[in-house]
């Protein structure tokens, strides 16, 4: 009875979606469902973001006359094969693929380790010194990475590492970004009272770190990985200076296309292309994990 | 239970030295293991970030020759003479400039783009992955459409403002446009890695404050402001000062814009660039590495 009340009263209603919803929720949503509105924003935003990855591949996909067209062409060529081919004739491919997935990967499960042990200690574990060492993290995001380049390839090769891809991997095995990323997720997902608890049963502290914390942090540790990969995986200048061109990773390896006299850019964007496919690829694989980790990490909090 | 059952009884047992080895441990444990969590990330900056650092200053100090290498010790010089440089102050400005423009419409279409992925939607998994697509396309890419985009003479903005009978605007000489055209760039890439990360914050939010404060009859935008920012206060820190740090570091952007001309009078210099292009185009190339910034990627 009260119902009919609120329903013509209007928003205060938190009615399912059904088919009689009135043309003004359908279009503006009614608070928890969204309406047209919506996803016409949301369209809007994906074609944004869409765009030139798509002209990547149309323009992957033709010449390099493509390029001078006064409207840029919207559909693919015929001449994605024959591209593919002049990228595999001109960069080691394959080593390049192997190493960018092999250093990437070795990065991800490091630092998101790494991070989420350091990130949980500073968020939930007293101890002298957590403030300021907090700040000192959060200090050394402030170098920019050219600052130092120089003198940390001169480390590098008195070790004798330059040319292996352990060089690429070593700098980044844990980041502050990583550290601080989680210090700020976990310091209010994780009630106090949960730890203290778990150590009064008795868990020690690594034990109480894998059964209260870890639960508590996978959303955030998606998320990091999934950034983790996307930055080691498109790292570009650090592994153009430590690794020499017949053992690149696969964006140094594009690079190659583009050091011609005269750059055919349909192959530089076939090669790019063929470099994001990977990517899109962990996406895909990712998207569903956030999505199951995010409703985990829903029901606990 | 049983770590109680182990405890000595204080009064039979001197303190510390008789106590179990167990005991002991815990107690190592719970002072110690903070120290081991967050070790390696102190490891491996003191290896890879504080020595690069310490060595950078080091050099900075001396006078620098390329051929004949490291001259005599000139103290703060090197830097007296940056901080004279018109050039410097200049693309300090520009770096300022391109931030604001660039931050603070970040953060609020983050947060904006995050709030709307946020609700119950349909394909969530699409329309949340989407947003990070901006990331992994190639500068390559990026860098002709929005050089194409921002052109002068037959740019896509100016073409359809020409339509309506405004003046073309003159994105590469002129300082603001620059600006604005870099921060759009910027914006671009970065504002749905950053809208990702909020959502990460948001959805740990329980739901059932929100269908409470619902049914309390809180509107959309209420709801928002009473009980999502809150909620993601210390995620909100973290981006507003990663993205600060970022912005403050921008690189990539402004040398794709215009790659032709990194520094010198460019508009759009800012001080890792303008400091390397000089160094690289004027004569003094050799006389030291660059003090500031030491990048010489240029």
């Amino acid at each position: 009875m009260s119902l009919l009340e609120k329903k013509t009263a209007g928003r205060s209603t938190s009615s399912p979606a059904r088919p009689g919803r009135p043309l003004r929720q359908r279009i503006f949503g009614n608070g928890l469902k969204p309406g047209y509105l919506t996803y016409g924003l949301l369209l809007a935003f994906f074609l944004g973001s869409a765009y030139p990855l798509w002209w990547s591949v149309v323009v992957g996909s033709r010449t390099n006359e493509a390029l001078g067209l006064e409207w840029p062409p919207l559909l693919p060529g015929g001449n994605f094969w024959t591209n593919v081919g002049e990228v595999f004739a001109t960069i080691p491919f394959w080593t390049a693929l192997w190493n960018s997935i092999l250093i990437s990967t070795i990065i991800t499960v490091s630092v998101v380790t790494f991070s989420t042990l350091a990130g949980y200690a500073f968020a939930k574990l007293k101890f002298r010194g957590n403030a300021a060492l907090m700040v000192a993290v959060v200090a050394t995001m402030a170098i920019p990475t050219q600052l130092g380049i120089i003198p940390l390839f001169m480390v590098m090769r008195t070790f004798g590492w330059t040319g292996e891809i352990g060089a690429v991997i070593i700098p980044s095995l844990v980041t502050a970004f990583g550290v601080f990323f989680m210090r700020q997720y976990l310091v209010d997902v994780i009630p106090d009272e949960l730890i203290e608890s778990a150590r009064m049963d008795g868990a020690n502290m690594i034990r109480t770190f894998w059964h209260v914390a870890l639960p508590a942090a996978k959303p955030a540790m998606a998320i990091l990985s999934l950034f983790t990969f996307m930055m080691a995986w498109t790292d570009f200048l650090w592994p153009l200076l430590v690794l020499d061109a017949g053992n690149p990773t696969l964006q140094t390896a594009l690079s190659q296309l583009s050091s011609a006299r005269y750059v055919d850019y349909s192959v530089v964007l076939t090669g790019a292309i063929l470099a994001t496919i990977p990517l899109l690829v962990l996406f895909v694989l990712a998207g569903k994990q956030l999505i199951s980790g995010i409703m985990q990490g829903a029901v606990k909090g | 239970m049983t770590v109680t059952d182990k405890r000595p009884v204080p009064a039979a047992a001197p303190p510390k030295t008789k106590s179990p080895f167990k005991y002991r441990l815990s107690g190592w444990d719970l002072k110690y293991s903070p120290y081991l969590y967050i070790s390696p990330f102190f490891l491996l900056f003191a290896l890879v970030g504080l020595f690069p650092l310490v060595y950078t200053f080091f050099v900075s100090m001396y006078d620098w020759h390329l051929l004949k290498g490291q001259g005599e010790f000139v103290g703060l010089n090197n830097f007296t003479e940056v901080l004279q440089d018109r050039f410097f102050w200049n693309s300090l400005g520009n770096t300022m400039s391109i931030f604001l423009l660039s931050a603070i419409p970040q953060l609020i279409a983050a947060l904006f783009i995050a709030a709307v992925l946020d609700q119950n939607l349909r394909a969530k998994t699409f329309w949340r992955m989407s947003v990070l697509l901006p990331y992994i396309v190639t500068p390559v890419a990026v860098a002709m459409i929005f050089t194409n985009m921002f052109g002068e003479d037959q740019g896509l903005i100016n073409n359809l403002l020409g339509n309506f009978g405004i003046d073309p605007i003159m994105w590469r000489t002129d300082t603001l446009p620059s600006h604005i055209a870099i921060a759009t760039m910027v914006n671009w890439r970065w504002t749905g890695y950053n809208a990702l990360i909020l959502l990460a914050a948001m959805q740990a939010v329980p739901r059932d404050i929100y269908e409470s404060a619902a049914i309390d009859g809180a509107g959309a935008f209420r709801r928002f402001f009473s009980i999502t920012l809150p909620s993601i206060r210390p995620t909100m820190i973290f981006v507003i000062i990663t993205s600060t740090i970022g912005g403050l570091q921008i690189f990539a952007e402004p040398r794709l814009f215009d790659p032709t001309d990194a520094g010198g009078a460019s508009a759009s210099s800012r001080p890792p660039c303008s400091i390397c292009g000089r160094w690289a185009s004027s004569g003094r190339t050799s006389a030291r590495p660059p003090p500031l910034p030491g990048c010489c990627s240029c």
